[in-house]
């Protein structure tokens, strides 16, 4: 990483603030497919993004010039761009939209990345491919693992001086199951983690590879997930991508304020909802927490130099703040959380999620199953789709059971249900207490224009909910 | 970047062993952005990107890398021989991969459409005058984008192109809203204003108050926007022969023994030179390969990788086997005539968040947006409240495929996940005898 203190000082520009950030972030991704290698690919990335507040405005300038010069024509292309687009901008900003930031982050391993050879890593996803193959039913099996490593420096003229560094492990074991005409696919989802190569403890890899193959085959003789209104409880693995989209996106500033009406959307949550919309049930409690060690989007600063701390975004059930960050907060009249980031040196920050949680509440898997007299059981987020309002929303899932009196019995395919935000929010009825609650990450959150793909992080219990609209497949 | 290239991969292959092949490509952009809010200024700036990617065969084996290019010759040609020693090292430590494809020698292709682009210092005042009394939210981008590809056997193709689009939504005060994409490689002026007060126009229709529909089964019209929403389907767990192999493709139904609509064709054609042929290893695609013809299933997409694995031919599709350059075929059902024709539905000008609810089965949901109508006796009532749908291809590119329109429009590529996207999607409208909404 370069001396970012000594070029900003030869930034030879007349501007109300500037700031250099620089990325470096090395993505390697090793897939085995069927028991042969599909890819052991590592991609690097490094450059900076220069930012300038000129008349109000910021302008930015990303390169891969690392050299001073070129840092230096950023910096004066950004000065350009802030001079131009303050003509006619949307809002006055000032420097205290940039708060100093001074620190470090080193985000939590115990096994570093070196740790395991390339030849190791693809030894342990060819054994765990072996097992999946070990079927005849399984028409393909896939092995993954990707590590990201990633280094930001951050230092601007208010003398900010941040440097964060992240190892993130995201592994799966996914199979497809073929028995006459019917195929069937069970996976652990994808799902990410900030750690280190721990995540591929062989026992771990190997559990997780039984519970993938042996629902899968279930899967095949299962019946349709029946139709109609009933109660859903849902797993973590399903209630990521529930949070992420019904009330991570609706509660984004940027959005709430329209930056994103011609792509992701609008939000049907207002400002004037803040203190009053009554979003869920009573046991509905949501932080916005980039403190959790090992959570995908745990940091210490975001890309506009806020300190990251925890946040109620909804207490017992109440609406009580959004998120955004300090540019939103100087746009809306609204606190902010450190949630202004972007997906790398190449694009502008913006409003995103970082960890997004629902807080456990007190009860037990089994006392949730008990008190459904008939409904579902899903598990593992396949299906995704909600309207630009952010209201409207239909999830599907891999895995279910059917919840007859009490019980979990038999296994079934294709769960879906759809629902609208805030009448399904105020159907919780029993929240997961911490037995139940598991923390996970997802690398492709997508959103912003240009466009850009970043990592969040959604810790969250097992949830029951009433009377929500069921249905199965073709 | 074209010679820098060409010095990098000449240097590259030159510290080559006997028994080791390389593939090179590169991509980048010098691309200027401004994000629009209430038609004012809400980010504006530049991008320059540029990246390497690497492929290295030894013994059976492979391993890929990319670096990101500083663009000065000197410091890049370090950086990605490093790159190649970093490569050298892990090879030899990776299993055998018994579908890996030799790279091959073919004709050196090589295409530039340089055009008139907007100076970024002029971008404000060339957009934001005739929009100062409208609601726009929106994104502009433009500049130059560029691929090549090049092997140690002695290939080399390269593919330039200077493009820009204006991609927006107008909104009323009751928050309905229009979409248009301005588009091309010639900043005109008068064009652009031209596109924009007719796009402003259409807020007229707009006006009425809304009708919410209840859920049920409507016949309905999707304009070509829409179209190509659903068309993108193809791409994912669709046409690729790959996922079809592997039990996950919608399209499994149709190779065995399901038809589409008779009005229903799609074709990968390269031909109006928007996205170059050469793929990411420099394989050349036929400049069309007909997927669906009158409803029955011709072809996949074919990489060379999958054609080994499977035991089929190659068409020289990229690694992810998705559409590049998708056409689908135009039919008789003539512009002027498509209120009278639909009579009584749902007139539905774009999509929105779509996704395969039931990818086996063919079914996929998502979302009405933007300027959809309720349409009686061939005529607008009423803007309607957006719906969710959730049909299957089987049925609105099949049995309930009434007509296809007559004219082709041309929907660009604007997205820009890690860089500017190219090309687009050529599609007609449809007209449905039924299109089933859920919610």
């Amino acid at each position: 990483m370069k001396d970012l203190n000594t070029i900003l000082n030869s930034i030879d520009i007349s501007a109300d603030w500037i700031g250099l950030r620089e990325v470096c972030e090395n993505k390697t991704f090793r897939y085995i497919r069927d028991m042969n290698p599909q890819s052991n690919t590592r991609s690097s990335s490094h450059g900076v993004m220069v930012e300038v507040l000129s008349n109000g405005q910021f302008g930015y300038s990303a390169t891969s010039d690392m050299s001073d010069s070129g840092i230096n024509r950023a910096a004066k292309s950004a000065l350009d761009n802030a001079n131009a687009g303050s003509k006619n901008n949307i809002f006055n900003f000032d420097p205290s939209v940039r708060p100093k930031a001074v620190g470090t982050y080193n985000s939590p391993f115990i096994k570093k990345a070196s740790s395991l050879s390339p030849g190791q890593i693809n030894e342990m996803l060819l054994k765990s491919n072996k097992f999946l193959t070990s079927n005849d039913k399984v028409v393909s099996a896939s092995s993954m693992a990707m590590m990201v490593e990633t280094e930001f420096n951050y230092v601007c003229t208010n003398g900010s001086n941040a440097n964060q560094k992240f190892l993130i492990l995201i592994t799966d074991q996914a199979v497809n199951v073929k028995d006459g005409d019917v195929f069937q696919t069970r996976s652990m989802g994808r799902m990410g983690h900030q750690m280190g190569m721990e995540a591929l403890d062989e026992d771990v890899v190997m559990a997780n590879c039984e519970k993938v193959l042996s629902e899968a085959i279930e899967l095949l003789s299962a019946e349709e997930c029946p139709t109609g209104n009933m109660d859903i409880v849902i797993a973590p693995s399903q209630m990521v991508l529930q949070i992420h989209e019904s009330i991570g996106h609706a509660l984004e500033i940027d959005r709430i304020l329209g930056d994103e009406r011609n792509y992701a959307g609008w939000s049907f949550v207002r400002l004037e909802d803040f203190g009053k919309l009554k979003y869920g049930s009573d046991i509905m409690n949501v932080t916005f927490d980039p403190t959790i060690s090992n959570e995908m989007a745990s940091y210490m600063f975001d890309d506009g130099g806020m300190k990251a701390n925890k946040e109620y975004l909804i207490k017992d059930g109440t609406l009580i703040r959004g998120l955004g960050g300090m540019e939103s907060q100087a746009r809306s009249n609204t606190p902010a959380v450190a949630n202004f980031r972007a997906s790398s040196w190449n694009r502008a920050p913006i409003d995103r999620m970082a960890n997004l949680n629902l807080e456990p509440g007190n009860s037990s898997f089994d006392e949730m199953i008990s008190s459904v007299e008939k409904g579902v059981y899903v598990e593992t987020n396949k299906s995704w789709s909600i309207d630009d309002y952010r209201n409207k929303f239909q999830f599907g899932t891999e895995y279910g059971k059917l919840i007859e009196n009490g019980k979990l019995t038999k296994t079934i395919k294709n769960p879906n249900y759809r629902g609208v935000t805030t009448p399904f929010w105020n159907s919780l009825k029993m929240v997961g207490n911490e037995s139940t609650f598991e923390v996970f990450g997802t690398p492709n959150c997508g959103k912003g224009e240009p466009n850009q793909v970043i990592r969040v992080g959604h810790a969250t219990p097992t949830c029951l909910f009433e009377n929500i609209e069921v249905f199965g497949g073709v | 970047m074209e010679n820098a290239f060409k010095k990098i991969s000449d240097k590259l292959f030159s510290s080559l062993n006997k028994d080791e092949v390389l593939m090179l490509s590169i991509s980048g952009e010098n691309s200027d952005f401004c994000r629009f809010n209430q038609s004012k200024v809400r980010q504006i700036g530049e991008v320059l990107d540029s990246r390497l990617s690497l492929s290295l065969i030894n013994d059976n084996r492979i391993c890929h890398g990319s670096i990101t290019l500083s663009r000065d010759l000197e410091n890049d040609l370090k950086l990605a021989e490093d790159e190649l020693d970093r490569l050298k090292l892990e090879v030899t430590q990776l299993p055998e991969d018994p579908f890996l494809v030799m790279p091959s020698l073919s004709d050196s292709l090589s295409e530039k459409n340089h055009g008139e682009l907007l100076s970024s210092n002029n971008v404000v005042d060339a957009i934001t005058p005739i929009i100062k009394n409208v609601d726009l939210a929106g994104i502009w981008a433009s500049g130059n984008i560029f691929r090549g590809c090049s092997n140690s056997m002695g290939l080399m193709h390269w593919f330039e192109t200077d493009t820009f689009s204006f991609d927006f939504s107008l909104i009323t005060k009751e928050e309905r809203m229009v979409k248009g994409t301005f588009a091309g490689n010639n900043w005109d002026q008068s064009r652009y204003e031209s596109y924009m007060e007719s796009s402003i126009e259409k807020l007229k229709l707009l006006e009425r108050d809304s009708v919410k529909i209840e859920p049920g089964n409507y016949r309905t019209y999707i304009a070509p926007a829409g179209v190509s929403d659903l068309i993108d389907m193809f791409s994912w767990n669709g046409v690729s022969e790959s996922s079809i192999q592997q039990g996950q493709s919608a399209l499994i139904k149709l190779k065995n023994k399901d038809r589409l609509s008779s009005c229903f064709s799609l074709e990968e054609n390269f031909s109006s030179g928007f996205v170059p042929r050469f793929n990411g290893v420099g394989e050349v695609s036929p400049k069309v390969l007909n997927i669906i013809d009158n409803g029955i299933l011709r072809n996949t997409l074919i990489s060379s990788r999958t054609a080994k694995e499977y035991g089929v031919d190659s068409n020289y599709a990229d690694d992810g086997e998705y559409l590049r350059s998708p056409q689908m075929a135009a039919g008789d059902l003539d512009e002027r005539n498509i209120l009278k024709s639909l009579d009584k539905g749902l007139y539905l000008s774009n999509l929105h968040y779509l996704n395969w609810s039931d990818n086996l089965g063919g079914r996929v949901t998502g979302m009405t947006r933007y300027a959809c109508f309720w349409v009686e006796n061939g005529e607008f009532v009423a803007p309607i409240e957006n719906m969710r749908f959730d049909d299957s291809i089987y049925n609105f590119f099949g049995q309930n495929l009434e007509s296809v329109g007559s004219q082709l429009e041309f929907i660009p590529s604007v997205g820009s996940y890690s860089s500017r996207s190219i090309g687009g999607n050529m599609c007609p409208g449809i007209l449905l005898d039924s299109f089933k909404l859920t919610l």
